[in-house]
């Protein structure tokens, strides 16, 4: 399974599905990550994790570790 | 008398809408989740009606305090109108709310703030074509320019007369509105329509409270679940998660018609920030460098400068001696005399000479907040911080510990996950206040000759305290908590408003000052009656200062001494200062003072420097200030804990930990000290050998509550 963790700074991909369960998988979607939406990595925080990432256009901050819930398609270019 | 409730996201402007719409300004920050307070005002222009300041939310879920405390208000409360504030430079997410507050069947407004943003971005949105879509007006506003404010009360107070609720919206695919029809149809229909869908798509989502509120009966929830299972194979997802896709789906077609957005994304100036200050390399330099410059204004440089002028002239030169001038001319007794002068006023004067310092801090902090930098600051540590079992997010209430524990401790609330935030509550109070900084002086100058290396120590005390304890205590069954994810948005930069600022700086420093002139006050006049009453060749007396090895507060100071002899200082003076340092810590350098018989000292107890280098070792001196540093925090502070633990064995267990970690930590200093600088061995040294053995065991074994949070 491809997640956001896997996605390379710079880079963007459609969210497939958000796996888990309860308050982390609702609060993910809640902030607007849900299947079918855009999501774009620009940057890592400088040791490397949380990373910021634009979602319906907006800026978002995730650990890494909560990205991994978030499974992705293709990359977009 | 009518009740309108003002709801939005995070960070949407709601503070200033609120104070644009009440008139009474109040605190504005940068910091997502800082209005958590319920505020209320009266519509400006409109006595009769009463707005009230909902918590910024995304969700009307009941995951976080903030959505449960927004969702009892709706209910229970049952305002007239909404008012809905909508970002909208970030308009997908917040109509996300919007849809859910448009179920509820109350009237309803959407004021649209920061249109200026979207126009200066040359985007464009069709505000009358996204306001038939929704069924509810929209007003734009401006809340920092004060536009469009009346509009919005006119359009709210029009639908609340003409008992205007939005019609509901029909949101969701073809499989989840004929679920949801099935629903309303089995057992809603007694509602009125427009309050029928709310309920609907809850118990679609298999809320729990609304469950019970409807008071269903198993077999009605069985029958309707046949419908949502139905539903949730044929999506593939669970039926709140369907929900959640649906409503962005929807809003995500409904901007494709209404919103005429720029294909090329330019960089923001805040973009072009963030480069710089979250950049690889150069984040953390610049992260040091503004905090050395914090501490450099505020603590080395102004804020001393003001405090020693407070300190020396203000109370030194005027009011004391005038205080004590005006007594003796009007013939005061001396008793009197006594608790007014030497107790009441050189007490309090000795804490209200950090405010200037406090002051200092605090404006620099609150400059730092509502720039924005802050959430940076979050977003750049979080990393470091999560080893230790606490957030990004525990480094601003650190940092604001460090002036004062108070609004320190308070500063934990928009951390979400429930462990890392009493964490961050239970160790906050580690960290040096300005306050314990009159207790580095005493001890640097009496035993280290001023050096600056104990006041260093101190902080990295402090510092190694919060760490240890976090990575000790994350390791234990009452800190596994559901995991929750870490969600931070980093604002946009702007420029502080000068009357937020200061109206931070004014609320944080006057919450001091006030402590000052009552808890302060109250225990400078105890500890003095405790000290200058005693029994005296068998009759109870007042006594000289000379006498006051016989006075009740030595006396009680004897019974608990003991618990301190094995941390060196087993003396009766240090046991009472310890434990008036609990009113307030800087007391505990007066009450020294006043102990050892040189009445009234300065803020760095200079006068007794002597005194106590003669009464203890310098290494008991250092296990003294370690403990005084790390144990209960005044009792303002420990009020604080137990407003935000909310749960009086958690407020016990931080406090009793405090405790007991001080206590170790000063034994292992005390014991080890003696043992390398003297020699000394004893059955005490084995015993801190024991503990260093136990903390180091629960430092490096593996935690058995970590579970692989992703299964899938």
């Amino acid at each position: 399974m491809r997640t956001l963790r896997n996605l390379k700074i710079g880079h963007s991909a459609n969210v497939v599905k958000i796996h888990g369960e309860g308050v982390l998988k609702q609060r993910i979607m809640d902030m607007g990550i849900t299947p079918g939406a855009v999501i774009f990595v620009r940057k890592a925080a400088p040791l490397g994790d949380p990373i910021e990432v634009t979602v319906r256009g907006y800026e978002l901050s995730l650990r890494k570790r909560d990205a991994e819930i978030i499974e992705i398609g293709e990359e977009d270019l | 008398m009518k009740k309108i409730a003002l709801i939005g996201n995070q960070n949407s402007g709601k503070t200033t809408t609120f104070n644009a719409l009440t008139g009474s300004n109040q605190y504005v920050g940068n910091w997502p989740g800082v209005t958590v307070e319920k505020k209320e005002g009266r519509i400006k222009g409109h006595n009769d009606v009463i707005l009230t300041d909902l918590p910024g939310i995304y969700s009307l879920s009941t995951y976080t305090i903030e959505e449960r405390v927004s969702r009892s208000y709706l209910f229970d409360e049952k305002p007239d109108g909404i008012i809905n504030l909508v970002d909208g430079s970030n308009l997908e997410r917040n109509l996300f709310l919007t849809t859910q507050l448009l179920e509820l069947g109350i009237p309803m407004v959407i004021a649209f703030n920061f249109n200026d943003i979207v126009e200066r971005r040359g985007e464009k949105i069709d505000f009358e074509k996204l306001s038939r879509e929704l069924h509810c007006n929209i007003v734009p506003i401006s809340a920092l320019k004060k536009t469009g404010i009346n509009e919005v009360v006119d359009e709210i107070l029009s639908a609340i007369d003409k008992h205007n609720a939005p019609e509901p919206i029909h949101p969701f695919s073809g499989s989840v509105e004929h679920a949801l029809a099935h629903i309303e149809e089995a057992v809603l229909h007694n509602l009125a329509r427009n309050k029928q869908r709310w309920y609907s798509v809850k118990l679609f989502e298999r809320d729990e409270d609304v469950r019970q509120v409807l008071n269903l009966d198993e077999k009605t929830i069985a029958h309707i679940d046949e419908d949502i299972v139905a539903c949730e194979k044929e999506v593939g997802d669970d039926s709140r998660s369907i929900i959640t896709t649906e409503r962005f789906n929807f809003i995500s077609a409904l901007l494709d018609r209404v919103y005429v957005k720029k294909l090329k994304v330019q960089l923001t100036p805040s973009d072009k920030i963030d480069r710089v200050v979250t950049n690889k390399w150069a984040a953390l330099p610049i992260f040091a460098l503004i905090i050395f410059l914090l501490y450099y204004i505020s603590i080395t440089t102004v804020g001393t400068l003001l405090t020693d002028w407070v300190n020396d002239t203000l109370f030194g030169e005027w009011i004391i001696p005038g205080a004590a001038g005006a007594l003796e001319s009007v013939g005061c007794a001396s008793w009197l005399q006594g608790l007014l002068v030497d107790g009441i006023i050189s007490g309090v004067g000795a804490v209200l000479g950090f405010v200037p310092q406090m002051m200092v801090l605090f404006l620099l902090l609150s400059i730092l907040e509502e720039c924005g930098y802050m959430s940076r600051i979050a977003f750049i540590l979080d990393r470091v911080f999560r080893h230790f079992g606490l957030s990004g997010k525990s480094f601003i209430p650190m940092l604001i510990g460090t002036g004062c524990g108070v609004p320190g401790i308070m500063a934990a609330r928009p951390i979400e996950n429930e462990s890392d935030r009493r964490m961050t509550v239970m160790t906050t109070t580690f960290m040096p206040c300005s306050a314990k900084l009159p207790i580095i002086a005493l001890i640097a100058g009496s035993f280290f000759g001023g050096s600056a290396w104990v006041a260093s120590s101190a902080y990295f005390i402090g510092i190694a305290s919060v760490i240890i304890s976090g990575i000790m205590l994350k390791k234990t069954k009452p800190f596994q908590s559901t995991p929750s994810p870490f969600v931070l948005e980093l604002p946009n930069y702007h420029v502080p408003t000068c009357f937020a600022v200061l109206k931070t700086t004014w609320d944080r420093t006057f919450s001091f000052i006030k402590r000052a002139t009552t808890l302060i006050m109250l225990s400078t006049i105890i500890v003095w009656f405790l000290s200058s009453f005693g029994w005296l060749n068998g009759s109870f007396t007042m006594l000289e200062s000379e006498e006051q090895n016989v006075s009740i507060l030595a006396y009680i100071g004897r019974a608990i001494a003991w618990i301190f002899s094995p941390l060196g200082w087993g003396e009766w003076r240090a046991a009472v200062a310890s434990f008036t340092g609990l009113l307030a810590k800087e007391n505990l350098v007066s009450t020294l003072g006043v102990l050892y018989g040189f009445g009234e000292v300065a803020e760095d107890g200079a006068e007794m420097w002597g005194a106590l280098a003669n009464a203890m070792p310098p290494v008991a001196g250092f296990s003294f200030l370690v403990f005084n540093l790390l144990c209960a925090p005044c009792f303002a502070a420990m009020g604080a804990i137990k407003r935000e633990m909310n749960s009086p064995k958690w407020t016990a267990f931080a406090i009793a930990y405090q405790c007991v970690y001080a206590w170790v930590i000063s034994l292992i200093i005390y014991q080890i000290g003696r043992l390398f600088i003297y020699g000394q061995f004893g059955f005490w040294t084995v015993i801190a050998f024991l503990f260093i053995a136990a903390i180091i065991f629960q430092l490096v074994r593996p935690n058995k509550y970590l579970r692989s949070l992703n299964k899938a």
